[in-house]
């Protein structure tokens, strides 16, 4: 095979896995006779999108604005956290246990608390998203101004460089890649928290409708459910991976490193 | 007292209880001197330079620098190491160009006067012998040519007093012999005080005009050797008795030092 048939087999790869599992998965249902409460067919689901669309549009949005509602706050709260970690050793050992203690409290647990001070709905959703979302961020911005290399914080210093005149020329830069990196995790993770928090305490989003759905034993819905807010997954996951790649691209062709020689 | 001075310098790393990475060091360079410091490895001398420009404070003794006691950064130094660390995001002009960033008047100046500061820039690369690459990434540069950079960057201000730790240590030996040059020739034409870390004697010889070699550590300075060889000089010269006897009572010194490093 030529290189350039080869590529193109490459590209085209994930999209055969991953028809050639929706025909396998339709052919088993079909062949087995499998009940569509237990097993919905892909077509099966498509059909109850069709039919349940403005319901299922509606929710999906609302889900999707807590989503994007609570990943903007972990944006600015991680960052924030991450550059002040990142830039000071007192700020690192005070605040880096306290965060690991609260990003392993499982989220879940935490959504009763959010409902008692904030009610059902919208609020404890976009807090959970941005629970769930933020710490990636925090974490991945302060390694990115930890590998600052010392030698070049001394070229800087010599030259009577203030700790934001190094912040903003070099410890920002080059943390970015982290940034990018760590938005395309944050975002998945939002989602997550935002469908947790609905099917605990909502009457919209995708949760609910799914919860809802459950309980009556419309399984097909259900899982159009699960399809829409994984396809959203994926959407704002290849959008950051896409804008990861623009801003950052120096830190990916590094590979090309020339050494020796003169 | 000489543009830059140690006297009965001591750094201690680790508090009271830590251990001495120098001891008593004296030394002192004139202004638009050549200094080389060569000793045994973990003497002390990236600490010295770190002294010098402030960037550590002394635990007992004196630096100063142009008649003033050091007692922060320094502000006007430039600075180059064996890893170049130049900006990846930043083509080679620009990371060039960054020390203006900082230091005043230019910082304030930069924005106005940018087709100046970039002339200057692009002068100062073209006598390196990088004209035509100003555009380029620093991951497309060899290693010499991004060590070439990185002494652009730090000439760029036109500071009085350049510190090299090391500058061409990773390099092949036929790149590191141009680099030689390339630095005496800058130097040569600016006459800026430069002192250097090196423990290349050869190097040592080459560029300098006084060298100061240190004992074990923790480190002090046990012998100072003044070069007369002519400049400029060239590879030529490396071969001269003068300068391999030079190199033979230096490395004698380092030797012995090792030797009773080991005893005691
Ligand atoms: N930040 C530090 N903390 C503790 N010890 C250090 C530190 N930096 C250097 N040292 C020690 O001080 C000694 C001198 O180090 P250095 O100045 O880097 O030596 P050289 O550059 O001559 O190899 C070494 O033994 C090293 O282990
Ligand atoms: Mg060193």
């Amino acid at each position: 095979m030529t290189t350039r048939g080869r590529r193109r087999l490459e590209r085209a790869m994930p999209w055969l896995v991953f028809s050639g599992l929706l025909l396998l998965w339709q052919a088993v249902v079909m062949i087995f006779q499998i009940r569509n409460f237990i097993l919905p067919s892909p077509i099966a689901i498509f059909e109850a999108f069709l039919q349940y669309r403005d319901p299922i549009i509606a929710h999906a949005l609302f889900t999707f604005t807590n989503t994007v509602l609570g990943f903007g706050i972990g944006i600015v709260v991680g960052g924030f956290l991450g550059i002040v970690i990142g830039s000071s050793r007192l700020a690192y050992s005070g605040l880096y246990p306290l965060l690991i203690g609260v990003n392993s409290v499982p989220k879940a647990a935490v959504v009763p608390i959010l409902v008692l001070w904030m009610g059902i709905g919208q609020p404890p959703a976009i807090t959970t998203a941005f629970l769930l979302c933020f710490f990636p961020i925090a974490v991945n911005v302060a390694t990115g101004l930890a590998t600052v290399e010392p030698e070049l914080e001394d070229v800087l210093r010599s030259l009577g460089a203030s700790r934001l005149d190094i912040l903003r020329k070099v410890g920002l830069p080059r943390s970015l890649p982290y940034f990018f990196a760590s938005l395309k995790v944050a975002i998945t993770l939002a989602f997550v928290g935002t469908v947790i928090s609905e099917t605990l305490a909502s009457n919209d989003g995708i949760g609910y409708l799914m919860l809802q759905a459950s309980s009556q034993f419309r399984v097909p819905l259900m899982f159009a459910g699960l399809t829409v807010i994984a396809i959203m997954g994926i959407a704002t996951y290849v959008l950051f991976a896409l804008i990861e790649r623009r801003f950052t691209g120096w830190a990916t062709r590094r590979q090309h490193d020339g050494t020796g020689g003169g | 007292m000489g543009f830059v001075s140690l006297e009965d310098v001591s750094l201690r790393y680790g508090g009271p209880e830590g251990l001495f990475a120098l001891r008593n060091a004296s030394l002192s360079v004139e202004q638009g001197q050549f200094a080389a410091v060569v000793g045994p490895s973990g003497c002390g001398k990236s600490s010295l330079m770190k002294l010098v420009t402030g960037l550590l404070p002394a635990t007992a003794g004196v630096v100063s620098v142009a008649g003033k006691a050091v007692d922060g950064p320094l502000k006007i130094a430039g600075m180059a190491f064996q890893n170049p660390t130049l900006l990846p995001w930043r083509d080679t002009l620009s990371n060039t160009i960054l020390p203006l960033e900082i230091v005043e008047p230019h910082r304030s100046r930069l924005r106005q006067h940018k087709a100046e500061y970039v002339d200057r820039a692009k002068r100062l690369l073209a006598s390196v012998g990088l004209a035509g690459f100003e555009d380029k990434q620093p991951w497309m540069l060899s290693g010499g040519m991004q060590q070439r950079a990185s002494l652009c960057r730090a000439l760029i201000h036109d500071p009085q007093l350049l510190m090299l730790d090391e500058p061409f240590a990773a390099l092949d030996a036929f790149t590191r012999e141009e680099l030689w040059a390339v630095l005496q020739d800058l130097w040569l034409t600016r006459r800026f005080t430069c002192i250097q870390v090196t423990h290349d004697l050869r190097e040592a010889a080459f560029l300098a005009d006084v060298i100061f070699v240190m004992s074990a550590r923790p480190g002090r300075v046990i012998a100072t050797y003044k070069v007369e060889i002519p400049r400029p000089r060239t590879l030529e010269n490396t071969f001269e008795p003068v300068f391999v006897d030079l190199i033979r009572a230096i490395r004698d010194d380092i030797a012995r030092e090792r030797g009773e490093a080991r005893v005691a």
